[in-house]
Formats: C-alpha cells, structure tokens, sequence
C-alpha cells in the first residue's frame, strides 16, 4: 500500500514537470497556432538562469591568508562571496534561498526572450506550412542549446535546494501509513505545489481577467476578434512571452531534482510534445490532465512488480500511451475535432 | 526508360560520385572515412527524400531505421560470414519489415501527428535498445564482432585478430594509395562499393521520381483530401514511399556497420532523425540532386569545421591588430571546432527562412539571375559582369 502511495507522489512529481511545459506548449500552440519545437530550449534556458543567479550571488571577494597554506604551498584563498560582505546574513540567506530568488529574475528574461522570439522569428512564419514551423523552430532550439554548451559547458551544474527544504519527509506519517514508511524530499513536494499554484494562476487569469478574457476569444475565433478592433497580435505575442515565462520557472524550480545540463530541453521536448498530443492540440486543461496522467502512468509502470510482467514497459509507456490515445481518440483527450486535421 | 535529360543527369552523377576521391582531395577531404560518409549519408537522403520530398510527410524517426540495419548487419558478421551482402540483405528486410509495421500504424494520421508519432515510434525503438533488447543489442556498449563467434560460411580464424568486412574476398578498409600532381589520392574499397550503391540508389530514385507511382506522391504532397474525395486510396501509396525509404535508411546503416562492424543504439536517438532531416532540406526536399548535395555539404563542413581550433584562427586573423585579432577569434570560436552543431543550426534556420527550397533553388535562382543577365546583355554584346 505504502509503495503504491510512494508512486502517486513519484508521479505527482514527474507530472507535475510535464504539466508545466505542456502548459507553455499548448499556450503558444493554442493561440498562436504555432508548433514549437524549441519548447524545450526554453525550459533548458530557464534552467540556467538559475545557474545564472547562483553564479552572480556568489560573486566571491578573494582576500589571501598568509597563515594558512593550501597543498600547493601559497598562500590559501578565501572566497567571501561580496553579498555576504556587504549584507552579511541576509547575503548567505540570499544565496541559500537562490532558487527562489531565481524565480524573480527568470520571469521577466523569459518574458523577454519569448517575445523576441515570437516578433524576431515566428511571426514571418504564421503564413507558411507547418512543417516549416517545425524545421525553423527546431533548428532554433538547436542554436539555443549550442550557445548554452558554449558558455557553460557540457557537465550537468547541480543546483542545491535551500537547506530549509533539503532534507526528506515523512510525509507518510500524515496519511496514516506507519513511521518511516513513505520519506520523501521536501523539494519534490515543493515542485508539486508551486506547479499547483502557478497551473492555478495561469487559468486564473485566462478566466478571471479582461486581458484572460480577449485572448481566450481569440483562441476560439481569432478573425470575429481582430473585427471588433482589439489588437489580439498584441496580446498574443505577450501570452507567448508569459508561456515562455511559465516554461521558464518551471525549469528553474527543477535544478535542485535534475542538475540541468545543455541538452535537457530536447530531452524533455518529446515526452511533452506527446503529452499535448494526448491532452489535445491547444486544450489548456487537456495539457495538464494528461500531463499528470503521463507521470503517474510512467511511475506506477517503473514498480518492480508491473516490471517483472512486462519488461522494459516503464521505458515506452508514455509512447505507448500516446500512440493508442491518437489511433483510437485522435483529436486527442481533451481536443477540438478538426485541429491541424490537415 | 529515362528520357534525355535524366540520363545526362544520371552520367554526370556517376563520373562525378565515381571519380570522388580525385575531386575532392583538393578540398582535403580525399580520404576514405569522410568519403565513405558522403556516400552513406547521400543513400539515406536520397532514401529520406522519396518520403519527405514527394509525400511531405515529415518523419522524426527514420534514425531507428538505420539503427534496425546497423543491428541487423553486424549479427550477420556474427552469425554468417564477414562478407557484407548476406548482411546488407538481412538489413533491407528488416527495416522494410519494422517500417512496414511503423508505417502502417502513423501514417493514419498526416501533418504534425505522423510526425509526433514517428519521434514516440523512434523513442520508443531507443529506449528499448537500450534496456530491455539488450542480449540483441549489447545496450550501452553496442555491438561488436569477437574473435569467438560463430561466423558458419567463413573458414576458421587462427590468425588471433578480428577479421575485416569484405565483399567477396575485397576487403572493405583496403586503400590503394597514389601521388597525382603532389596530390595524394586514395581509392578505397569501402568507398567504391558505398559509390556504386548510392548510384543504383540514385538511379531508382529517379525512376521513382519519373514515374506514376511518383506522380501519385506528388498529388499526395500537394493535396490529400481532392485526391481522397476523388475516390483514391491514398494509404497504399504512402505506405509504400515509407516503406522504401525505410529500406533505404536500413541499408545505409548496413554500410555503416560494414565499414566499421559496430552498431550502437546512439544512431538511433531522434536528434540523429532530425540530422537527416537538416540534410534534405539544406540541399532541396524534393529534388533529385539536392539530398545527395545537402549530405555531402554537411558531412564535409562538419568535417573541416571540428579541424579548426583557436590557433588556426589567430592564423587567419593575425593580419588584424591585436585586439581586433582576439575579437575575431572569440567572435569565430563558439562557431567552429566543437561548436560545429551552432554553426549547423544558425545556416539550416537561415536556410529554412530565407531558402525553403534548400541549396538547389539558390542555385536555380542564380542561375536565372544569370540568363536574365546574358539575355539583357546581349544587344551590347558584353559578357555579364561577374
């Protein structure tokens, strides 16, 4: 029993990544109509602002101690990273907590970059066939992740978790399993949870908001909206700088599970390209059910005992899946008949 | 039979592909690895190609099959003899079979789904490679001939070294060397057999190309539903280009494994797809010339650019003052040596938006500049400025 809850959490988790790119995929995809394939880049690059946060937080002042020695025989250097100088312990609480501050300085860069990337290079291609979509945008996420391997090199940066939500849980303990039994790391639980809230704000504001309003009208008949003078152009390119934003924090608050590395994004760009086609092209909530669908299948698949049945299923499931859900069901789970049926 | 033209097409291509090694070692690029891969790759393009260029369907996952061929080829060194046809044949079967399977199953669907679905086939494939194939596939490690296998058809190996793949007794890294105006030209077995296949390649992809079989694509390509609503079940014809192209893939993967017997499941991991993908579209999806060219482009660039370091760079620069110097090399390095894939990214996005018809419509538009030049030029009688 206290196994199979284990797997609901592992999949919660794993779910909870998937429903967060599938989310931005299907935010551009359902308004802009754009098939993007350098999704991925995105949450890669998100992943690295947090890598960016830590470096600059721990810009380090390098002062020499005479009186200690390192193994070469000079002099040893002590590195005081400077906002620790200047702030003492709010500086180290800044630098335990960077994850979080990363947060704040992914969402308005991955703002930026989406929207650039959406004036500079998918707006001239709306008119021309999809393939061309895909071919441009992968070929961006190839430059995007290139770049990336440049400047910071081809080993995963592991990221810590601030040491508050380091440790592991018994969160077993709350479901009335027995002590011990179900321990699990306080930051996957975090990753559930911020992905609650910011799936939760997402939807909010598409239906609660005037702005959310306009642009779920234009999702759904984009002509009859331009008619009535709103400049829906506009708020699509900043719903595209906001899917780019949501790809972003969720791969900054990843770092601490998976260290992130230059080619995690097209890692992740299959599987969460699958998880669209199972919710349904350019359903919103379609994205999230079956990105949390997708997780939990592929964590209950990788019990020892589903394995010792099917070998090898945890491997392929989600394909598995994505393949039966689109031959039987095309439209997808959650999908509009007719969408990119061409 | 083929008309006028595509027989001086198909002449020319063979003296060229033929006379390779002599053409190309000006280039630097006259040595039989790389000259082996120009072949190989063109196979698979030319393969790629009667897909993608007539059908238009765009499939992420043709790498799976040039995985299945690789696999398939090197057990036949294993289990039969080293001589390379019973392997590339038992190539061509299986991924017809295995395309035939993937095949009838995506291409129920068109556009972005059969694309999706190939990338989740080829994953899938990967995966399975990886974990649980492994006694077929020898996981990570991937697969190579022993001393100790059974090899049936060949006569028993004392010698203590690993035989070497040949066709017939001609061993596949036998090179004959020889110094042509200073030039040094090697004419390498591997080569010439990969040659001669990509020319029979070459050839019935023009004949597919010619035919009604490729007319019927081209009608898919331009507009499925009329020719559905026309009564015409397109599904047979479809499944028939995967079906083949798929073989093409498979037996270029049976040449990569004859010219180094090692098969490993990294050929099959989808951004290897999305490669063939780069090579068809840079040269000109739908051409006949254009994959061959598009292969060969990036095979050679790959090859010259991973050459150049940081050193060869300040050469070229050195004629700049110092800092200008420096800035150049650091402007150029992220682009060359390791960086080759930004490189290949930043022209295929530059190709894709400015160029969709690859290398061969910029010839092809060059080329009209050109007559509308001489034809202007031709009441002055002036040769057109250059």
């Amino acid at each position: 029993m206290d196994a199979i809850f284990l797997q609901v959490l592992n999949g919660l988790d794993k779910g909870s990544a998937y429903a967060l790119i599938a989310l931005g995929l299907t935010l551009i995809f359902g308004t802009l109509g754009v098939v993007n394939f350098a999704h991925g880049a995105l949450f890669m690059l998100g992943a690295f602002c947090a890598v960016v946060t830590r470096k600059i937080l721990t810009l380090s002042k390098i002062t020499l101690d005479p009186e200690k020695t390192n193994f070469l025989g000079k002099p040893l250097e002590i590195k005081t990273p400077y906002v620790e100088l200047w702030w003492g312990d709010v500086g180290s609480w800044m630098i335990d907590y960077s994850v979080l501050l990363a947060i704040l300085f992914a969402i308005p860069v991955m703002g930026i970059i989406g929207i650039i990337m959406e004036r500079g290079l998918i707006k001239h291609f709306y008119h021309r066939p999809h393939a061309d979509q895909i071919l441009v945008t992968f070929g961006l996420a190839i430059v995007l992740q290139e770049i990336i391997k440049a400047f910071f090199g081809a080993n995963p940066i592991p990221q810590a978790a601030p040491d508050a939500m380091g440790g592991a849980m018994d969160i077993g303990i709350l479901f009335g399993f027995a002590e011990y039994a179900v321990i699990y790391p306080y930051w996957r639980l975090m990753y559930f949870v911020f992905a609650a809230v910011v799936i939760g704000g997402v939807f909010a504001f598409l239906r609660f908001t005037t702005f959310g309003m306009v642009v779920r009208a234009g999702m759904a008949d984009r002509e009859t909206v331009g008619l009535l003078g709103i400049d829906i152009d506009r708020r699509f390119t900043i719903m595209f700088g906001l899917a780019a934003a949501v790809t972003g924090v969720a791969g900054v608050m990843y770092t601490p599970i998976l260290p992130p590395n230059y080619h995690m994004g097209m890692d992740f760009l299959v599987l969460c390209f699958v998880v669209v086609v199972v919710g349904g092209m350019g359903s919103l909530p379609g994205a999230v059910l079956a990105g949390f669908m997708l997780g939990m299948l592929e964590s209950f698949s990788s019990m020892n005992e589903v394995k010792a049945i099917i070998p090898g299923i945890d491997q392929i499931i989600i394909y598995l899946v994505a393949m039966i859900v689109l031959l039987v069901r095309p439209r997808g789970l959650m999908g509009k008949a007719g969408m990119m049926e061409d | 039979m083929l008309k006028y033209n595509d027989k001086v097409l198909m002449l020319v291509f063979a003296i060229v592909v033929l006379a390779g090694p002599i053409i190309l070692a000006p280039f630097g690029a006259g040595y039989p690895d790389l000259l082996q891969r120009f072949a190989i790759f063109g196979i698979l393009a030319v393969g790629y190609n009667i897909l993608f260029g007539l059908t238009g369907y765009l499939s992420f996952g043709h790498a799976a099959f040039l995985g299945v061929g690789s696999y398939s080829t090197v057990w036949m060194f294993k289990l039969l003899t080293m001589n390379i046809i019973p392997g590339m044949i038992l190539a061509i079967i299986m991924s017809g079979l295995f395309a035939l399977l993937i095949g009838f199953i995506t291409l129920r669907r068109s556009g972005i789904y059969f694309s999706i679905l190939t990338l989740a086939f080829a994953q899938m494939s990967y995966s399975l490679a990886y974990s649980v194939l492994t006694p077929i596939t020898n996981g990570e490690t991937g697969l190579q001939i022993r001393l100790a296998d059974a090899r049936i058809l060949d006569a028993k190996n004392d010698s203590g070294s690993l035989p070497s793949t040949n066709l017939f007794g001609l061993e596949m890294n036998d090179t004959w060397r020889t110094t042509f105006m200073g030039m040094d030209l090697q004419f390498n077995v591997g080569f010439y057999v990969s040659a001669v296949i990509l020319i029979a390649a070459f050839y019935l992809s023009i004949r597919i190309f010619r035919s009604p079989f490729g007319l019927m694509l081209r009608a898919v390509k331009t507009n499925q539903n009329r020719l559905m609503y026309t009564g015409i079940n397109t599904k047979p014809y479809t499944l028939a280009a995967f079906v083949i192209s798929g073989m093409y893939a498979g037996l270029a993967g049976a040449l990569l494994a004859s010219m180094d017997p090692l098969a490993g499941a990294e050929r099959m991991q989808w951004t290897e797809s999305g490669s063939i993908v780069l090579m068809v579209i840079l040269g000109g999806a739908g051409t006949l010339l254009g994959p061959v060219l598009g292969a060969g482009v990036i095979k050679y660039f790959e090859a010259i650019f991973s050459r150049i370091n940081d050193n060869v760079l300040h050469e070229w620069f050195g004629f700049l003052p110092g800092f200008l110097e420096n800035f150049m090399v650091w402007i150029v390095h992220p682009f060359v040596g390791k960086g080759w894939s930004l490189t290949l990214g930043a022209v295929f996005m530059i190709i894709v938006i400015f160029l969709p018809g690859g290398l061969m419509e910029g010839a092809n538009r060059i080329g009209k500049r050109l007559g509308k030049l001489k034809r202007g030029s031709a009441d002055n009688a002036k040769p057109p400025t250059e």
